[in-house]
């Protein structure tokens, strides 16, 4: 088995996995609606993509399914970015994580529908046109409240200066990433900066938000395995069933 | 004179079966009784994602957390049928929801019961949901015809939530000790709140009988309560369940199962007020609805610059 392939598809689909719990959170919260039909249907993306993602790492390593992978892995086997793992404090932060990582994803699979893995560039095909709508989605969303109110404003203002720090791990290269990339397989992380960066600097400058300066947060990552505390409590409630019956399939 | 004549072809026309369409004339009452009866319907949905998002973040399967998001984000498209279609009648969607939070409009009483386990995820599938089927189905010829229609397109997609109800069912009915002893459970606690979802007996519901003559609806609480439990025995029976009911038995001249009274001082008690979640569940929305305010306020305000943006251009 190429262990980097694993990491690397953990790493997405865990990604995918953890966001998607964190909407499921939000189920019958949303300011509309609408927008919980909307948002529902990102969450139903993502899971999906997780799923493919998983599907694929299970049979890398073999003997194990993606549920396996999913309810029963330590949090230290987890590879997802600390962004995703941040909490639903209102839908200021819900919207913003949401904006910042469906920028990051289009930059992501951009490059993915090219891999040199069949198996990767096939589940990119299908996922970046998900992916392009939640973009469209979350950028209108970004306009709305930056160019609502100045209420509105303030809010998103401070859910984008508090989660700019988690931006960081996104482009930060480990051993994965330069396999990844001398396989053909996938891109350099820091390679993705600078086209994210401009998509999410043009929206925000659209919506009068000001971009934070750009900082360090941390040398250790989702992707290596460092975890927030968040992620200790999701997979708590996540695996609560499969764990506690062990013996059970569901 | 003149709504005595409208009245008589009025009710020509539901005898022929011709849908009532909005811009129609209809009497008042006629109008009352679908505002009531379109909004609560839609106020059940939507109080209904809350006891299946409880156990959201806590599928233990990705097939199954997949199937469950689907099946919510389905009930919170079937509110919005619904609201749509009660607007039609001239109310607007925030005052539906005024009136569901001052408590003066009523949602499904099943939703005030708690989703304890896993089970329960089956069972509302397969009884919640398998109940409002039968009485969904029998709206689809009702009278109103936006009503008509939401009714159509709501009953394919419960179809596939009670297929996904029952198969939760099954899989537990055939697994270890626990998971059997599990659905059993739910069973227990989800029979009669889903015979109780049909409404009173007919000799004491307050508004069958002209909502018959008017075809708004197109059976009794009695009739559609009966079919449900006659189909639904067997599949009970068929995943080795037992039902709460020991007088639960066919009976050969009418050929309908025969059940015990039903306990009508708990679903009046649930109905007004005092069940396990109706607090809880009326609170959530409300919060939810509050903690919006300003993103609402926010959407609108941007749409009106856009207007005047475009307007200038």
């Amino acid at each position: 088995m190429n262990d980097k392939i694993f990491d690397y598809c953990l790493r997405i689909g865990d990604s995918s996995l953890i966001l998607s719990h964190r909407i499921g959170e939000y189920c019958s919260k949303a300011p509309i609606l609408e927008e919980d039909l909307a948002i529902t249907n990102v969450g139903l993306d993502l899971l999906g993509q997780a799923e493919s993602f998983l599907n694929y790492a299970a049979e890398l390593k073999g003997n194990t399914t993606a549920d396996e992978l999913t309810f029963k892995r330590k949090e230290k086997d987890f590879r997802c970015l600390h962004l995703v793992q941040t909490p639903n404090i209102d839908f200021a932060f819900i919207l913003t994580r949401q904006f910042l990582i469906d920028c990051y994803h289009q930059t992501l699979f951009n490059q993915l529908i090219n891999s040199q893995d069949e198996r990767i560039s096939g589940i990119s095909k299908k996922a970046i046109k998900e992916i392009n709508y939640h973009l469209k989605r979350s950028t209108e969303w970004i306009l709305r409240l930056g160019l609502g109110t100045d209420h509105s404003n303030q809010r998103l203002q401070n859910a984008v200066n508090e989660l700019w720090m988690y931006t960081d791990e996104l482009f930060i290269d480990n051993e994965t990433d330069i396999k990844m990339d001398k396989l053909n397989i996938g891109p350099l992380s820091s390679s993705l900066k600078n086209p994210w960066e401009q998509l999410v600097t043009s929206t925000l400058r659209s919506a009068s938000i000001e971009v934070p300066e750009a900082n360090l947060y941390s040398l250790q990552y989702g992707k290596n395995g460092f975890h927030t505390e968040y992620l200790g409590y999701i997979l708590a409630e996540m695996q609560h069933l499969p764990l506690l019956y062990p013996d059970a399939s569901w | 004179m003149e709504d005595e004549k409208k009245l008589i072809q009025f009710q020509q026309k539901i005898d022929q079966d011709i849908k009532i369409e909005p811009r129609d004339w209809m009497p008042e009452k006629y109008r009352q009784t679908l505002i009531r009866q379109i909004s609560q319907h839609a106020h059940s949905e939507i109080i209904g994602m809350q006891p299946e998002g409880n156990w959201l973040t806590r599928a233990p399967s990705l097939r199954s957390k997949k199937i469950l998001m689907a099946k919510i984000q389905d009930e919170a498209g079937h509110g919005l049928y619904l609201y749509c279609a009660a607007e039609t009648l001239g109310i607007k969607r925030e005052q539906f929801l005024q009136w569901l939070h001052e408590g003066k409009a009523k949602y499904s009483s099943v939703f005030n019961y708690p989703t304890l386990t896993w089970a329960d995820m089956g069972a509302v599938g397969w009884l919640v949901d398998g109940a409002a089927i039968v009485n969904q189905v029998s709206l689809q010829g009702t009278s109103y015809g936006p009503y008509a229609r939401a009714m159509v397109k709501i009953c394919m997609e419960e179809s596939f939530h009670q297929r996904q109800g029952f198969e939760i069912m099954v899989q537990l009915a055939n697994g270890t000790k626990e998971q059997k002893e599990m659905a059993q459970d739910a069973v227990n606690r989800w029979w009669w709140p889903s015979i109780m979802m049909f409404g009173p007996h007919d000799s004491e519901s307050a508004h069958s009988n002209q909502s018959l003559k008017w075809k708004i609806k197109r059976e009794s609480n009695d009739e559609l309560r009966q079919r449900f439990i006659d189909k639904t025995i067997e599949q009970g029976h068929h995943l080795g369940l037992i039902f709460p009911d020991p007088n639960l038995k066919l009976n050969p001249e009418t050929n309908h199962y025969d059940y015990s009274p039903i306990d009508w001082d708990e679903f009046w008690n649930v109905v007004k007020g005092n069940g396990a979640g109706n607090r809880q569940r009326l609170n959530h929305h409300i919060k939810a609805h509050e903690d919006g305010k300003w993103v609402r306020e926010a959407a609108i305000a941007y749409a009106k610059k856009s207007n005047l943006k475009q307007k200038s251009a």
